[in-house]
């Protein structure tokens, strides 16, 4: 194949992949904006999701229901629900109680949350692959033959068309909506907006849902690009999530989106040159140079410390 | 006394689109007692940062002993005889006070990994002179009967002498003191005074204070630096201070 | 019904559906493949019920919350040690006699016990060796590692790379795997140790998991997914302890003269462990009593009135990494040498989540705490072994809960009572 249909199509598939990352990854960036904490448990809201998305799917499909409409609305319906509810009672029963103080003692609580969650899933769902086929099969083909040219499979235009929307909607609520502006005073300086009548609580409360949503719209169209879920999921995709989120400067939510659409062309080309079971090292190797040599990302503040 | 000990030049902090601290000046003397004061927010403290490595000065010089120092980081500063403490207390507050203590001699102490694991005598004897010297501390303060206590559970006045003997643990020549006298009562504002009096004249430390306790600043300074909104307004001696209309103008109520 | 009851209707409907919908999607359904397609199934009404259950206490628990929550607290308070008591076990002399004890029971228990038992005491030896050593990092230093796991692994490895290319045994290998652990920690630290306490943890699992996969991948050198095999187990000066012992060398019960017995093995493997605990236990007591000990302490209060004392974080955050991994490194050669076998599976993420659980639930700082949490990590789930399945869970639960109830861990660590002397 020609070289340079080879890199467009390495283009190509590392933006799909990493505006999933992307997604999830804006929930790392908000929860770490407002409250200062990485949320270790996210990835596995993002695994629930997963799980849900195919339990929706695979339901439905046994109920003979199966226009792909109906199902794959379905399945973003149900996955956001339960993801936000995850993502809200994770901040209660976990969160909330240990605010303030120490920041190793919140962490440490959500390291054993992560563990409780991967876990339950393990025990309840068993731990081995669940495959759904392909329930959007096809492709554009740019060029002159699929050897020959660029292959976009219509799972890769529903991904890039819905983590679009996604955003566009989210830029909307933040910039222009009521709680969106509440939520931008909190990140920006969360004890005078408590002062200034601002419910911090709810709105902390509503970072995590948001997040969780944003979680759960990644796992129903990765779920369905990949066809493959098992509970290990959310642990790589919550690593490179956070080195999207970090990558483009934490608390960012651009950066995050950046952050993460320059992980996917990462790991795409470093695939390429390093083959393919090297693809997490890339994630890894990324996450440790940014934090060594730029720790604030790419968009982000430099933080002065308060003496 | 040739050169002061301490002198800043055209020092300004920028953060973004603050200037925190515009073109302030100081020139300090060995054993002498400077204060500087000025409404709140007027960026003492960020001073302070920039002189002890805290913060990286935007621009401006800073020399001790007539070598250049700003841009240095803290403990090198620090590790140069310039020591500090803060507007809320510091202390080790799980440690106990003559922890805290002993904790501050740690570049004076034999931290040799072999002598301390087999006990050497040069390590005992390192030991028993840290200790004897925070115990001369302790008692120069009033707190010995507090030595084995937690420091977060002294009072808050007792806290603050704390501080300043763990300062002194460096052996220090410079001493800053970030509101030494904040919620202290008058009778602990008079100790604190003695206090000052002695780190001068018997350990021969040059300190430097932020204070708007004006009853103390007036009584004990050498020199005054008066800063406002980040700028330096005027400078002199207490009774020149105490006449100066900008400064009246400015904050000085009642004297 | 008043405004008050209506708010706390309100709130009861609504965490009883979120417990429903976090309880019943992936527990009450389950994704079951049958042939080539996937099927959802309901789950046993055992486990609906429970579900149910849980709803509707929680229902009650927010309708009555605050009449509950005053009825807890004028319920009797756990009856506490009586003062005399307390001051007889904490006094110096008192902890020296116990600590005798211990190490006399510790020594003799294993001749009169059964091999298994023996063995899980060694694993459990292990745990301690690596708590204590993570202890140095976190609960000392305050610097949150997560991917401890990564020096456990250079020392098991390093014995098993150098027993299996250049036949070097036990006893040689074991300072080797602690200085090479300790020099990973060395490199490793030196670029991260500056970075704020979330990113370190963060970067630190990174490295733990690059280690891994790189221990997986190159085939060539390490035995890939399988791993190195067949390595030596360590000697008594020159005997081994195989039934048969290999060319040119004599075995344990040829010497004295006694029948062979596999548990001698087992002991001599659990005495080895002791002997390295205790070694660990000797040089952490003396660094806490060495001005390192103090500065890693007041590090982790307050790094910024560090800086202002002339302490370089740096240096002290490093000293303390490279201390805790060279430990790693002792247990993980220890490791290599008991299984025989070295995998890289044997190193994930979840063993250094373990560490920490222990260290944490332990109390940070406290060795004695640490010991007792190893205890209770190890041996519990050995004793349920029903219940093992639900290990992690009952980690990840346990350490949530012991965050939320008693972070300072269940014996918090003691201040040295310091003479002055006048």
């Amino acid at each position: 194949m020609p070289e340079h249909y080879h890199y467009l199509q390495q283009l190509i598939n590392g933006l799909t992949v990493g505006s999933t990352y992307a997604l999830i990854a804006i929930g790392y960036t908000m929860v770490y904006g407002i409250i200062g904490m990485i949320n270790f448990a996210h990835g596995e809201v993002y695994m629930i999701g997963a799980y849900i998305a195919f339990i929706v799917i695979a339901g439905l499909t046994m109920m003979g229901l199966d226009s792909l409409p109906v199902v794959m609305i379905a399945a973003f319906a149900g996955s956001i629900i339960i993801a936000s509810a995850y993502g809200y009672s994770i901040e209660r029963v976990a969160y909330r109680p240990l605010r303030g103080g120490n920041r190793l003692i919140p962490l440490i609580s959500a390291i054993g949350m992560s563990i409780f969650l991967q876990n339950q899933i393990l025990l309840a769902q068993d731990s081995k692959d669940k495959a759904i086929p392909n329930l959007l099969p096809g492709n554009f083909v740019l060029g002159e033959s699929a050897m020959n040219g660029v292959v976009i499979s219509y799972m890769q235009v529903l991904i890039f068309v819905v983590t679009f929307v996604v955003m566009l909607a989210l830029t909307a609520f933040i910039s222009r909506s009521r709680l969106g502006r509440a939520c931008r005073a909190c990140a920006e300086d969360i004890k005078m907006a408590n002062l200034l009548g601002i419910n911090t609580n709810n709105i902390i409360a509503l970072t995590f849902v948001i997040g969780a949503a944003l979680a759960g719209v990644a796992a129903v169209l990765l779920g369905m690009q990949y066809g493959v879920i098992n509970p290990h999921l959310g642990f790589l995709a919550g690593i490179k999530a956070f080195t999207a989120a970090v990558l483009g400067g934490i608390g960012s939510i651009p950066g995050a989106v950046l952050g993460g659409l320059l992980l996917g062309l990462a790991e795409a080309f470093g695939a390429d040159i390093f083959g393919d079971q090297y693809k997490d090292v890339v994630a890894f190797s990324l996450l440790i140079l940014v934090l060594l040599f730029r720790p604030t990302g790419i968009l982000g503040r430099p933080e002065v410390e308060k003496v | 006394m040739s050169r002061p000990i301490l002198e800043v030049s055209g020092l300004s902090m920028r953060f973004g689109g603050l200037l925190a601290v515009n073109g302030v000046g100081l020139s300090v003397n060995e054993k002498q007692v400077v204060s500087m004061i000025g409404p709140n927010g007027a960026g003492k403290t960020t001073v302070f940062n920039c002189l002890t490595g805290f913060y990286q000065p935007t621009s401006g010089s800073v020399r001790l002993d007539g070598e250049a120092i700003e841009g240095l980081p803290g403990h090198k500063i620090a590790q140069k005889g310039v020591v500090r403490t803060f507007q809320n207390v510091r202390l080790f507050k799980d440690m106990t006070a003559v922890e805290n203590l002993l904790v501050a001699q740690h570049r004076h102490l034999n931290t040799n990994f072999l002598s301390g694991l087999f006990k050497t005598p040069a390590f005992r004897r390192s030991e028993r002179e840290a200790m004897a010297h925070a115990a001369h501390w302790l008692e120069q303060v009033n707190l010995t009967e507090f030595a084995n206590r937690p420091a977060g559970t002294l009072a808050y006045g007792q806290q603050r002498r704390l501080e300043i003997a763990r300062c002194m643990m460096t052996r220090p020549r410079i001493l800053m003191l970030d509101e030494p006298a904040a919620g202290l009562n008058p009778r602990e504002t008079d100790d604190l005074k003695a206090l000052i009096g002695v780190l001068r004249d018997q350990h021969n430390v040059t300190v430097l204070l932020i204070e708007h306790d004006m009853k103390l600043v007036m009584s004990i300074s050498d020199h005054i630096y008066v800063i406002n909104q980040g700028t330096p307004l005027a400078d002199g001696t207490p009774e020149q201070i105490r006449e100066n209309p900008d400064v009246i103008k400015a904050y000085l109520g009642e004297a | 019904m008043s405004l008050a009851i209506r708010k706390n209707l309100k709130t009861a409907f609504f965490s009883a559906l979120l417990v429903v919908a976090v309880a019943y999607p992936v527990l009450g359904l389950k994704l079951t493949t049958v042939g080539i397609k996937l099927e959802v199934q309901g789950a046993s009404p055992a486990v609906l019920w429970t579900i149910a259950g849980c709803a509707i206490a929680m229902f009650f628990w927010q309708l009555f919350r605050s009449q509950l929550n005053a009825a807890w607290s004028h319920a009797p308070k756990l009856p506490s040690l009586p003062a005399q008591a307390s001051n007889f076990l904490t006094l110096p002399s008192t902890q020296r006699w116990v600590i005798l004890g211990l190490i006399m029971v510790a020594l003799a228990w294993p001749f009169f016990g059964s091999r298994g038992a023996v063995d899980i005491a060694t694993l459990i030896l292990i745990y301690v060796m690596l708590g204590l050593g993570l202890n140095i990092v976190v609960g000392l230093a305050g610097l949150l590692d997560l991917g401890y796991v990564g020096f456990y692994a250079v020392g098991a490895y390093s014995y098993a790379l150098l027993s299996h290319y250049y036949g070097l045994g036990f006893w040689v290998c074991l300072p080797i795997a602690g200085l090479m652990a300790a020099f990973f920690g060395f490199v490793l630290g030196f670029p991260v140790l500056r970075l704020r306490g979330d990113y370190l943890a963060i970067v630190t699992l990174g490295f733990g998991e690059i280690i891994r996969i790189l221990l997986r991948n190159m085939t060539e050198v390490t035995g890939g997914p399988n791993g190195i095999s067949d390595i030596e187990k360590p000697t008594l000066f020159g005997l081994s302890f195989d039934r048969r012992a290999a060319e040119g060398m004599q075995t344990f019960h040829e010497y004295f003269g006694i029948a062979y017995n596999g548990i001698n093995k087992v002991i001599f493997l659990y005495l080895i462990a002791l002997v390295l605990v205790l070694l660990t236990l000797f040089v952490i007591n003396r660094l806490l009593r060495m001005p390192i000990g103090r500065a890693w302490e007041a590090l982790r209060e307050d790094e910024i009135a560090c800086r202002a004392l002339g302490m370089n974080p740096t240096v002290i955050k490093l000293s303390a990494f490279t201390l805790g991994a060279a430990f790693a490194g002792f247990a993980g050669s220890f490791f290599a040498a008991r299984q025989g076998l070295v995998t890289p599976e044997s190193f994930t993420f979840i063993e250094s989540a373990i560490i920490l659980a222990i260290v944490v639930l332990g109390g940070m700082g406290s060795q004695l705490g640490i010991i007792l949490a190893a205890v209770v990590m190890i041996l519990l789930p050995e004793l349920m072994r029903e219940f093992s399945e639900y290990r992690m869970l009952m980690f990840g639960a346990l350490m949530v809960l012991m965050m939320i109830w008693r972070p300072q861990g269940l014996l918090p660590m003691q201040r040295p009572h310091l003479e002055l002397k006048q």
